[in-house]
């Protein structure tokens, strides 16, 4: 019950928004939805720590530790988007233009009903249905991104959907063979443990013709180089609170299905998965940390700093045993990137523009944005004592005790140049000399509901950097263990 | 169900696949947009019409469901959901600038109909029945067709039809190879196409009015610089 109540939950909410009322009334059913699912999902995450995992529904919802996390991270990403949504589009969004009642509910109507395709994927037991929610995450937020409804939003929501809707269905005829292959061993339990169970006597060919197609199809839709031309787009014209769940966590459960493939590939015998996975993970991260050195703008900057970081997840995935990283990882990096674009969102709403080139000396105009920006840089590129860095160091260790001194070597090289280049960029906006100090307006003030986000979102970043709670650590432990078999 | 009747379901079958691809290989190369609809629509009838001769064939009421359901989800209402969403007009255009002219198009698509052949071969054993042996290769013809369309095609109701070719693909295939999907999943998935149609319908719409273009594989304001 209590893991049908997390998709009931939002979609109430979506449907009470899309009653008829006032602007200022739009963003409330969101907001009590959003905190009734976050404490449910804690629940679900703490009985899942503690080895209890849930099913309901008659076996249709199946929660282990890995599912755990990822809902766990969903709610928290979603809670804190939509306390910051409240400020954001009552401040007039990037063009600082009020959007009319009716936009404004549309905005949180489609936010619930995206909410909920996102909790579903990890919730739903059977592969068709985590299909459907997955190509749903798209098809939900497609208006989402739209949403400033300038020609370049409409662009980027163009390729973002057509370019992901043609990953899904490629990695829908994947799914298709993968049954397939569940069917020719006699089975026909086509959940996560059902594979597992059937792996050993799957035949080869269409179970990895089926794998290829999901990592191909779902790895555009995580935004694995080369597939990921169309995410800094997205990601980069979306207003902040959605690119916050779009690079937070929408790229990780497209990544989660791929990460559980993983374990039922070594069960067939086809361990050459893992090395794919290495390749592609490390391939994305050289393709984010050289794209990173040239970006001119700032949200633009965190969309690549998400394709480095799949690259990172997907390639410690690859290490043998590599789990707990990976777990680690996928949970730094949701709480990292949804505080970078909280950011990115309060530097645009105080200086209009999303130009590197156009913003210097930040830090005296403008000084706690300038500082939630710092804080969440270092944060993202992985400077101690942040989680990302706790977590690159888990996957780093993991390589190097899997002997793959090579991979683990080229992952620190174009670790280091997109640390070094993100920070360049951050600390000319920070710091730089302002040329026309005198003359500019004052800056206008950020809302209050927008400084709160960033407070709230930036404490999980530095404390789980500093001190990983028993409870989260044997989380993360037995969702590795999902990952690595 | 006898011996001969097989044997002719299956030719049955085959004429269905045959007339499946051509309509593939014609979203490929078809300029006028409304022609364009017109030939998804035919597809989708294929399809429950393929769907519908497995759940004789194989004797599944599944198989027959499955098939209403297309027709349902994808022969009516995909069609109605387009007339409604994008703007009339669009209906009437002619894409003229294409990436590449319709002889060299039509030479792609032929090689990748032989590409799908073997790939799709090298999937099956030799128990494989014989309906796999021609929905599996025609599905997977209609993906890459689809998959290519997307690529070369610049009017954006052309990039549409050809997922949506893609996704009609994939069910073609899974008639044959995955005809027993748990019924919610089956539904879930059909109903995933309208849903398509409707939000890129609604997109296309929206860029209309506020780009003045449609062309929107010649959309570049976003990229790097």
């Amino acid at each position: 019950m209590a893991l049908a109540l997390l998709l009931l939950i939002p979609l109430l909410a979506a449907v009470l928004t899309a009653l008829p009322m006032e602007r200022r009334a739009a963003p409330w059913p969101t907001l009590v939805g959003c905190a009734v699912v976050l404490g449910l999902a804690i629940r679900v995450a703490w009985l899942a720590s503690r080895g209890v995992e849930l099913s309901g529904l008659g076996g249709a919802f199946a929660v282990d530790a890995l599912s755990a996390l990822l809902v766990a991270l969903i709610a928290l990403v979603g809670a804190t988007a939509a306390l910051f949504s409240w400020g954001y589009l009552a401040a007039g969004g990037a063009h600082r233009v009020l959007a009319s009642a009716s936009r404004t509910r549309l905005y949180y109507v489609l936010f619930n009903l995206f909410l909920a395709s996102l909790l579903a994927v990890p919730l739903l037991s059977n592969l068709a249905l985590v299909w459907v929610a997955v190509a749903l995450t798209t098809l939900l937020s497609a208006f989402l991104v739209a949403h400033e409804d300038t020609p370049e939003a409409l662009e980027a929501a163009w390729k973002y959907v057509i370019l992901t809707t043609v990953g899904a269905v490629l990695a829908l005829l994947g799914i298709v063979l993968l049954y397939w292959s569940l069917r020719q061993t006699g089975g026909t339990d086509f959940t996560w443990p059902g594979l597992a169970r059937a792996a050993g006597r799957m035949p080869h060919a269409p179970l990895w013709a089926g794998f290829l197609l999901i990592l191909i199809g779902f790895g555009t839709k995580a935004g694995l180089a080369p597939m990921h031309t169309w995410l800094p787009d997205a990601h980069g014209q979306a207003p902040a609170p959605i690119c916050a769940l779009l690079s937070g966590v929408e790229t990780s459960t497209a990544l989660y299905v791929i990460l559980r493939l993983a374990p039922i590939l070594d069960g067939a015998g086809l361990p050459r998965a893992r090395t794919w996975m290495l390749g592609f993970g490390i391939g994305s991260v050289a393709v984010a940390a050289l794209l990173l050195i040239r970006v001119r703008d700032y949200k633009r900057m965190f969309a690549y700093s998400t394709v480095e970081h799949m690259g990172i997840i997907l390639a410690a995935a690859g290490f043998a045993g590599g789990g707990f990283g990976v777990a680690f990882q996928i949970a730094a990096h949701a709480l990292a990137k949804s505080l970078c674009f909280y950011a990115a969102g309060a530097v645009l709403l105080t200086t209009g523009t999303q130009q590197i080139a156009d913003l210097r000396g930040l830090l005296r105009s403008a000084p706690a944005v300038a500082l939630g920006l710092l804080t969440a840089t270092l944060a993202v590129a992985g400077a101690p004592p942040f989680a990302v860095f706790m977590s690159e160091l888990a996957v780093f260790k993991q390589g190097l005790a899997g002997a793959r001194y090579g991979a683990v070597a080229l992952l620190a090289l174009f670790v280091v140049i997109a640390f070094c280049a993100m920070l360049r960029h951050v600390q000319r906006i920070v710091f730089g000399a302002d040329p026309a100090t005198d003359e500019t307006p004052p800056m206008p003030r950020i809302p209050r509901a927008c400084l709160t986000t960033l407070v709230v979102a930036a404490l999980p970043v530095l404390v789980l950097g500093l001190y990983l709670p028993p409870f989260l650590r044997d989380l993360l432990s037995a969702a590795g263990r999902a990952i690595s078999g | 169900m006898n011996e001969t009747t097989l044997t002719w379901l299956h030719h049955l079958d085959a004429t269905l696949g045959g007339l499946f691809l051509l309509t593939a290989i014609g979203v490929v190369a078809t300029r006028q947009m409304l022609a364009l609809v017109r030939l998804f629509v035919g597809q989708a009838l294929l399809l429950a019409a393929s769907a519908a001769l497995l759940a004789v064939a194989l004797d599944s009421p599944h198989l027959g469901a499955v098939a209403l359901i297309t027709l349902l989800a994808k022969a009516l209402l995909v069609p109605r959901l387009l007339a409604r969403s994008v703007p009339r007009v669009l209906y009437g255009r002619r894409e003229i600038v294409q990436v590449l002219n319709i002889p060299s198009a039509l030479l792609i698509a032929i090689a990748l109909v032989v590409f799908a052949y073997f790939f799709a071969r090298s999937l099956y054993g030799p128990g494989a029945g014989s309906f796999v042996r021609i929905n599996l290769p025609v599905g997977v013809a209609g993906v890459l067709l689809g998959a290519y369309t997307v690529t070369v095609r610049r009017e954006a109701l052309a990039q549409l039809m050809g997922l949506l070719t893609m996704e009609n693909g994939v069910f073609f295939a899974a008639a044959a190879i995955a005809s027993d999907l748990p019924f919610i999943a089956e539904i879930a998935a059909a109903f995933d196409l309208p849903i398509v149609a409707l939000v890129i319908g609604l997109l296309t719409r929206r860029i209309h009015e506020r780009v003045g273009n449609t062309s929107v594989g010649l959309l570049t304001a976003l990229r790097e610089r």
